[in-house]
């Protein structure tokens, strides 16, 4: 029988959640890293026993750990992510040049085809890719050579490359945001980028629409439908039909456009999800009640999903990397709170239930669809 | 034979339990200590002192007979007592909060 792995990083360790097809019971086990901050983990769509995940703590800085039978064991990988050539500047929050500095890795994203090449994302925004299973990184530098980059912003969380999204179609092209510079594309495999910005409006910025400078917070594709992007962008969200070269809002009714994840229902391409937040300064869900909004016409109209969760005094917050759909049918839908609740749905968001109630604070949710 | 105490989140990470003990070659100093450490643990390079500069990480601290080496240049002679192993050398996640 067919069952689901779900991968969750949280401010003070990794936890492994496992369920069978019916995804009513759940076992737990964790926490692995206890005491670390667990920025995400993911597994390789290639070899689903291959995981990955970023351990990091102020203390003792950045360490990789792969495990290669779902996540039972963990083996310490390579951890030395140095920035290729020279460093040179982006702006501080003041305006003025600072030097580049890796603080972690905010993001794995496994290839599609091959367990041993995985992509980070790091902060301060750049990309590194291993091709030997995490023991070796090196950077891809056309990003952060690009010829904007020096003037490049942090946003309220730092400077990070928080967004890696591999298209299956095109096995040389490559999405990535950074808050607070924006989406940018390669179409040869990391070598060169362009900034995918056109139609983003942010009125935080001098110039609202320009090139870059757009605090981007999540993007998410079909696998089916390569060209359709959708992203939650710091207020708004915004599609793209045309793989970013140009974008269109679609908050439509949404009570506020305000938030961090954004997913996409794993058979249907216009059915998405995102978890509305009251405000940038507010970082918590509006009129106390925690209601994740559903659009099946790929944007504009939107449904709230409340059966199940909290509908008062709730004030929790759902980060960029905390929501996952699983591949069964019907489509499983996951997200993971500042609280510590994991909920999850077996139907497509018409009923939810927590997994756990009780974890430290959620960082990252990914899920495996397990044969 | 030095003695190096670790904090518990690295010997969680290098697999150990209690003091590690280290063979230097040379004179005794933080850098001779850390080069050996990372030697025996590859898995620590990054955690103590960073990959490329080699600084010490800014909440890490050394310990040694009761005083603070962290501000120690890293190639300073450790005092005799950690030298000859009759008193550790203390890795130390500094206190702060989180």
């Amino acid at each position: 029988m067919s069952g689901v792995r779900v991968l969750v990083g949280t401010r003070k360790g990794a936890f492994v959640l496992t369920s069978d097809g019916t995804r009513e019971r759940w076992d737990v086990s964790g926490p692995h890293f206890g005491g670390w901050e667990i920025y995400h983990l993911k597994g390789s769509p290639a070899d689903p026993n291959r995981l990955y995940a970023s351990q990091s703590s102020s203390w003792f800085g950045q360490v990789i750990q792969r495990s290669n039978d779902g996540g039972k064991t963990w083996q310490t990988a390579g951890n030395k992510l140095a920035y290729e050539g020279a460093t040179g500047t982006h702006l501080w929050y003041d305006g003025t040049p600072r030097p580049w500095e890796f603080a972690r890795v905010w993001h794995l994203e496994p290839s599609l085809t091959d367990p041993d090449t995985v992509y980070a994302g790091v902060q301060d925004a750049a990309l590194f890719r291993s091709v030997d299973g995490a023991q070796t990184w090196q950077e891809l530098p056309g990003l952060r050579g690009h010829k904007s980059a020096s003037l490049w912003q942090p946003g309220a969380g730092g400077l990070c490359l928080h967004t890696i999204v591999l298209d299956p179609s095109h096995p040389e092209r490559i999405f990535i945001a950074i808050s607070a510079a924006g989406v940018f594309r390669s179409d040869d495999a990391g070598k060169t980028w362009q900034p995918m910005n056109r139609g983003l409006r942010s009125e935080q910025i001098p110039d609202p629409t320009a090139e870059v400078g757009h605090c981007v917070h999540r993007i998410a594709m079909h696998r089916a439908r390569p060209g359709v992007l959708f992203m939650q962008k710091h207020w708004d969200v915004m599609r793209s039909d045309d793989a970013g070269e140009s974008w269109r809002e679609i908050s439509g009714n949404l009570p506020t456009d305000f938030g961090f994840p954004i997913d996409v229902h794993a058979h249907e391409p216009d059915t998405i999800y995102v978890v509305p937040i009251k405000s940038d300064s507010e970082h918590y869900v509006p009129d106390a009640r925690l209601r994740v909004y559903r659009s099946r016409t790929g944007g504009n109209e939107w449904e709230a999903l409340t059966n199940g969760l909290p509908q008062r005094d709730c004030y929790v917050n759902v980060l960029r990397d905390a929501m996952a759909v699983d591949s069964l049918d019907p489509c499983g839908v996951y997200f993971g709170t500042t609280g510590g609740q994991v909920y999850a749905s077996a139907n497509a968001g018409d009923r939810w239930a927590p997994i756990v109630r009780d974890l430290p604070s959620v960082v990252s949710v990914e899920v495996q669809t397990l044969p | 034979m030095i003695r190096v105490v670790l904090p518990a989140h690295l010997r969680t990470v290098a697999h150990v339990d209690g003091e590690v003990k280290l063979d230097v070659e040379g004179p005794v100093t933080q850098r001779a200590v850390l080069d050996a450490l990372e030697a025996s643990y590859p898995m620590l390079r990054g955690t103590i002192r960073d990959h490329v500069t080699q600084q010490r990480r800014a909440f890490v601290r050394f310990f040694g007979c009761e005083q603070d080496l962290s501000h120690e240049p890293p190639d300073a002679p450790l005092p005799e007592a950690v030298a000859t192993g009759a008193e550790p050398f203390l890795v130390v996640g500094a206190m702060a909060g989180g």
